[in-house]
């Protein structure tokens, strides 16, 4: 109680309070009062995070509990709040990036009526408010809470305008999928109740608790978790909605799609990290799920012309790397990439956002081009993040690329191949978004050319701070090859990993990367990077619209292997079939039939018989003779039988 | 006064029955509406009231009891207990809600109306208190038959059809829910009384709890009830008379039958049918889990195809109660704790969303989905407050239903695993028809029926704002309910040990 520490429950009050201001009065408020509210309350829960932040930094870590949600005999589960190395750090990119897009956002949405301004903060805020829940969470079920209200939010936001159907389909389309997700962590929780009768992390962590699982428990419910994170960090099989999900808002794919919410996966996983490396075949399931994303989505991108499009299964891509990273055990990595993927993809999703805005809405590739000379900030912002997330030295995306695709080359060559090839196609799309949007002539109309201009500040103040970000942020994480003590995140980050660390040394005889190994194989990456990069820029600052139809490999391509044409095929109509045969035939037609039938047959017999009730007493007086009869008759006869 | 007079269970009954045979009386139209409110509101308070004298030692306040057929070994008892303080407490919560809903409502013959209608949460008090097994009885039928004859009398246009079709099954029901109560009746121990009257065999509940049936007696006697119950939840196969009763009836009765009345059978089960046939309650706990299960994921598949909203919440309804029934049957601490607290729950928001369907209907005409259309644009507050009862229906976290189905999935899962799984299949279709009826009802543009209604009126956002604050303060803080019912966990885990 006496920890300065216990007060964080300030840090996701404030957003929440921001809700309810722009919720509540939404209809009196001007916009410029619900931007700043919204805005303020983020920044004060982003002073209170670096606060927490920099305690956590000088060793005190702090489990508060405030009230028990549940308490029962059998079970107790507490709202509780961990604030320890990962959630401070998590929180730093939340509040941090979460600040720089409502900024933004106050001069992205300025168009909306007044009303819908309001209601846009006040959902960005509660989006806020259960990303913070998510990663503050002391047990598992505070996580699920802000799991599925970021889902929520989420839901809100991709059908924040909710005249156009094929925007709350998509809307839908993400809370379905992801709520396949909860499904499977919610089954792991009860696993885990089941099992040990506790959900707290300290608890489920313990010694006394992991004896309790066998290696089928462990595995049962990391691949349950595992679920969970598939869905919420769009993985295959559940990653077909994030595309979709670029329906939203620029800054909210920003924020929610590609910065926070879509990294809860890691977070989850890299929390429980314990439990993945007690359960070899879950990580190998990882491992492999991740990699293949991270190259399914990069064959996609390539031949994708919707900007926001290319950059969401981009988003899809690296978060597949996250979870190559987990996989081999890399956590520190994962974690890492997180950092540096919300800075840079933050970033490129803003610059996006501010290339639409300037064409008017236009998010197609095809029309632009030339945009250099118009935006010069924008356009040198961009530049640098796709140089980030290519993964060329000394940018962010290098270092924490690197870390992972060393991990991945220990755990097995197979993966690092893979891995590199899915490189090399990042910054081939990346730069083909970027030579397509920004280089060559200006391929829109009059109109839309004629009302080219930057952004104003409050768009391209974010973007270079972003910038810088996705620039510099790499530092923190220096490989030991270049410099010994240099990965100050990994330093930071111990604590959390120790468990596991001395978990998988006392299990797994380790041997570190040769130096040497480790050159070759960073060097073949970014040279690899290099090639596809200026062959992309070459390639497409040139580009000419050509009406001609793609064929072949290029058409499966661009119709994203036509997955989900598959899972309407396989999964959604199959469904509605079974539901309409369950209502039709089983329902009206068997039970229903069968009820009616009784009934039918009892008033059949009802009026069959209604000729006895002719209400004639001398008809009775004669119906009574006979039955008196038949009785004496009977009696008489049975008796002497 | 109380514990000399009168008791709690004694005004929970009268103050409603009372009231509903004096509406009968008054002829003028407002009348009989503003005594069947204020009754209820009366109701209400005694009720709240309870809540403070729960503990052991105010016994007196809470149990009483009067000679009734002592020579059949009957008295006339009636008494509160955890689980009928949370169930009389959502009855009387329920029916002034219902009220101020409707307050606009004119009904043909209002005085009548209001008469059954508190007749009706007379026989539901009666049902939740009663201590004996022909009070209980004969409380069960005064809940049903004012049902029946609002639901003929006030419905829509298909309504002698769908009454009779729920006639035919409750009356089923309730027939083979006496001959059980007579089978285990003449089981029971005998009984003295005071002034010395000796009967064969009692209907105490406690000797009920005491008859000693044979095992191969309780495999039949035990479906007696339990098809009575089953009827009344209803559970797959018994509830094909629900979604007709819920379409057809007026939507107060509708409220009431949804919100309050399904819990009778709920009740029966947790009151009755466990604690008298244990053995038989083991045994065929997997095949009624079983059936819970199957009418779950039947009832949220056939929601998914609806096109009529009020079928599209009796479907969900069929669902959450088959979810209660098969954690009911898994019988551990955390599935019955759920049960206990998503009863109480599950109550309150399905009323919520017969305000709203009722709102639409009356400002639309209609209830058919396809023909509705981007009510948002027109009515904000109508749209804002469903969103958030519809997504409590859905069990989403920070809302009251979130707590006792994760309870109650839980609970399950320590039975067994594959059945939460499967059922939890059903978290995914509520998902599916919820927000395909958000998104066809409220977003998209408006069509010909919607372009001109307005948004809800005060008294409409009030009661609608009040459910809203339930929700949330149920959900975020759920523990004094639990405190509330958790007594009851025990008793009946103890029972059945």
């Amino acid at each position: 109680m006496n920890n300065v520490l216990h007060i964080v429950w300030l840090i996701p009050i404030l957003p929440l309070i921001g809700f309810l201001i722009n919720g509540l009065f939404r209809n009196s408020l001007s916009k410029s009062v619900a931007g700043f509210v919204g805005s303020a309350v983020i920044l004060a829960s982003f002073a209170l995070s670096i606060f927490a932040f920099l305690q956590v930094k000088s060793g005190n870590t702090h489990l508060a509990h405030y009230f028990n949600l549940i308490n029962i005999d059998a079970l107790r589960i507490g709202f509780d709040f961990k604030i320890d190395q990962l959630s401070s750090l998590f929180l730093l990119i939340i509040t941090g990036v979460g600040f720089l897009i409502h900024v933004y956002s106050t001069s992205y949405m300025h168009e909306e009526p007044s009303k819908d301004f309001a209601k846009y903060f006040a959902y960005l805020n509660l989006f806020v408010f259960s990303m913070l829940l998510l990663v503050m969470g002391g047990n598992y079920i505070i996580m699920f809470i802000g799991w599925e209200g970021v889902g929520l939010c989420s839901y809100l936001l991709i059908g924040f305008w909710f005249k156009n159907n094929d925007y709350t389909n998509a809307a839908k389309k993400a809370f379905i999928m992801n709520r396949i997700g909860d499904l499977g962590f919610l089954l792991a929780v009860f696993w885990l109740i089941s099992k040990i009768g506790t959900v707290s992390y300290d608890e489920v962590f313990s010694a006394t608790s992991l004896a309790k699982l066998s290696t089928t428990d462990i595995t049962g419910i990391t691949l349950l978790f595992f679920v969970g994170a598939t869905g919420k960090s769009a993985q295959i099989p559940l990653y077909t909605w994030l595309p979709d999900a670029m329906a939203g808002p620029t800054p909210v794919s920003a924020l929610i799609h590609a910065a926070t919410m879509v990294t809860a996966g890691i977070y989850m996983i890299a929390r429980s990290s314990i439990l993945y490396s007690m359960a070899p075949v879950t990580q190998c399931v990882v491992a492999i799920v991740g990699l293949s994303t991270a190259i399914l989505a990069a064959t996609i991108a390539l031949k994708q012309n919707d900007i926001k499009k290319v950059l969401a299964y981009s988003t899809v891509s690296q978060l597949g790397y996250m979870f190559l990273g987990l996989g081999v055990g890399a956590y520190t990595g994962a974690v890492f990439h997180v950092m540096t993927h919300a800075f840079f993809k933050a970033l490129l999703f803003l610059g996006a956002g501010s290339v639409i805005h300037a064409m008017g809405g236009e998010q197609d590739m095809r029309n632009m081009g030339g945009l250099k000379k118009h935006m010069r900030i924008t356009h040198l912002t961009f530049l640098l993040g796709c140089i980030a997330i290519a993964g060329i030295p000394p940018f962010s995306g290098f270092f924490s690329k690197d870390e992972i695709l060393a991990a991945a080359f220990e755990a097995s060559p197979v993966f690092w191949v893979i891995g590199v090839a899915g490189a090399m196609m990042t910054a081939f799309y990346m730069f083909r978004l970027y030579g397509m949007t920004f280089l060559g002539k200006f391929r829109g109309t009059h109109e839309q050319e004629h009302h080219l201009h930057e952004s104003p500040a409050a768009i391209t103040f974010p973007l270079i701070v972003l910038a810088i970000l996705a620039v510099f942020g790499g530092f923190v994480g220096i490989p030991e090859v270049f410099v010994h003590g240099g990965h100050k995140l990994a330093e930071f980050l111990a604590p959390v990993f120790a468990q596991t660390n001395a978990y998988v040394s006392s299990h797994h005889a380790h041997e570190a990367l040769s130096h040497n190994t480790e050159y070759i194989l960073m060097g073949t990456s970014v040279l690899l990077a290099l090639v596809a990069l200026s062959y992309a820029i070459n390639k497409f600052s040139k580009y000419q619209k050509t009406e001609t139809a793609s064929t072949g490999l290029a058409k499966v391509l661009e119709n994203k292997w036509y997955v989900d044409e598959l899972y309407d095929a396989v999964i959604v109509k199959p469904l509605r079939s079974l539901s309409a045969f369950f209502n039709n035939v089983i329902e009206k037609k068997g039970i229903d039939g069968l009820v009616n039938g009784v009934g039918k047959a009892v008033n059949y017999g009802g009026r069959q018989l209604r000729w006895i009730q002719s209400g004639q007493v001398g008809a009775y007086v004669l119906l009574m003779v006979i039955g008196m009869l038949v009785l004496f008759i009977i009696q008489f006869f049975v008796k002497n039988i | 006064m109380l514990g000399t007079y009168t008791t709690f269970p004694e005004l929970l009954i009268l103050v409603p029955m009372l009231a509903g045979v004096i509406c009968f009386f008054l002829g003028k139209n407002n009348a009989a509406k503003n005594v069947a409110l204020f009754a209820s509101i009366v109701t209400l308070c005694i009720s709240l009231a309870s809540l403070c004298y729960a503990d052991e030692k105010f016994a007196k306040y809470n149990t009483v009891s009067y000679i009734w057929l002592k020579y059949i070994g009957s008295t006339y008892l009636v008494g509160l207990d955890a689980t009928g303080r949370m169930l009389t407490l959502l009855t009387a919560i329920g029916f002034p809600l219902i009220f101020v809903a409707t307050y606009k409502n004119d009904y043909k013959n209002s005085a009548s109306f209001y008469g059954l209608m508190l007749l009706t949460q007379a026989g539901l008090m009666g049902v939740f208190c009663a201590m004996d097994a022909l009070v209980f009885y004969f409380y069960w039928e005064l809940a049903l038959i004012p049902v029946y004859f609002l639901s003929s009398k006030w419905g829509g246009e298909k309504r002698i059809q769908a009454t009779f079709k729920f006639f035919v099954y409750t009356f089923a029901g309730s027939l083979l829910m006496l001959i059980g109560i007579i089978y285990v009746y003449l089981h029971t121990p005998g009984r003295v009384f005071e002034d010395g009257t000796t009967s064969a065999h009692s209907f105490s509940i406690n000797a009920f709890y005491q008859a000693k049936l044979a095992v191969s007696d309780q495999a039949w006697v035990f479906w007696l009830f339990f098809v009575a119950f089953a009827i009344k939840m209803p559970i797959f196969p018994f509830h094909t008379w629900q979604p007709d009763a819920y379409d057809q009836s007026p939507t107060s009765v509708t409220m009431v039958l949804s919100g309050i009345m399904v819990k009778m059978g709920l009740f029966g089960v947790l009151r009755w049918l466990i604690p008298i046939f244990p053995a038989a309650t083991k045994e065929y706990a997997h095949l009624i889990m079983i059936l819970s299960i199957i009418g779950i994921i039947y009832a949220s598949c056939i929601a998914i195809v609806q096109d009529n909203l009020k079928k599209l919440v009796a479907y969900s309804s069929i669902a959450h109660i088959g979810l209660m029934c098969a954690a009911i049957f898994a019988m551990n601490a955390i599935s019955v704790q759920g049960v206990l607290l998503q009863m109480f729950n599950h109550g309150i928001n399905i009323i919520g969303l017969w305000i709203v369907v009722d709102q639409l209907e009356k400002k639309t005409g209609v209830k058919e989905i396809s023909k509705l259309g981007g009510v948002a644009h027109k009515a904000p507050v109508l749209t804002i407050l469903l969103v958030i009862i519809a997504l409590a229906n859905i069990a989403l976290p920070l809302t009251n239903a979130f707590v006792g189905e994760f309870m109650m999935f839980a609970g399950v899962w320590q039975y067994n695993h594959w059945y939460a799984a499967i059922a939890g299949i059903s978290i995914i279709l509520a998902a599916v028809y919820t927000l395909n009826m958000i998104q066809k009802v409220f977003y998209g543009e408006t069509k010909p029926l919607t372009e001109s209604i307005k948004d809800i009126a005060l008294h409409e956002k009030v009661i609608l704002s009040v459910i809203v604050v339930c929700i949330f303060m149920m959900g975020v803080y759920p523990q004094p309910m639990i405190d509330l019912t958790k007594h009851a966990v025990k008793v009946l885990l103890t029972i059945n040990q």
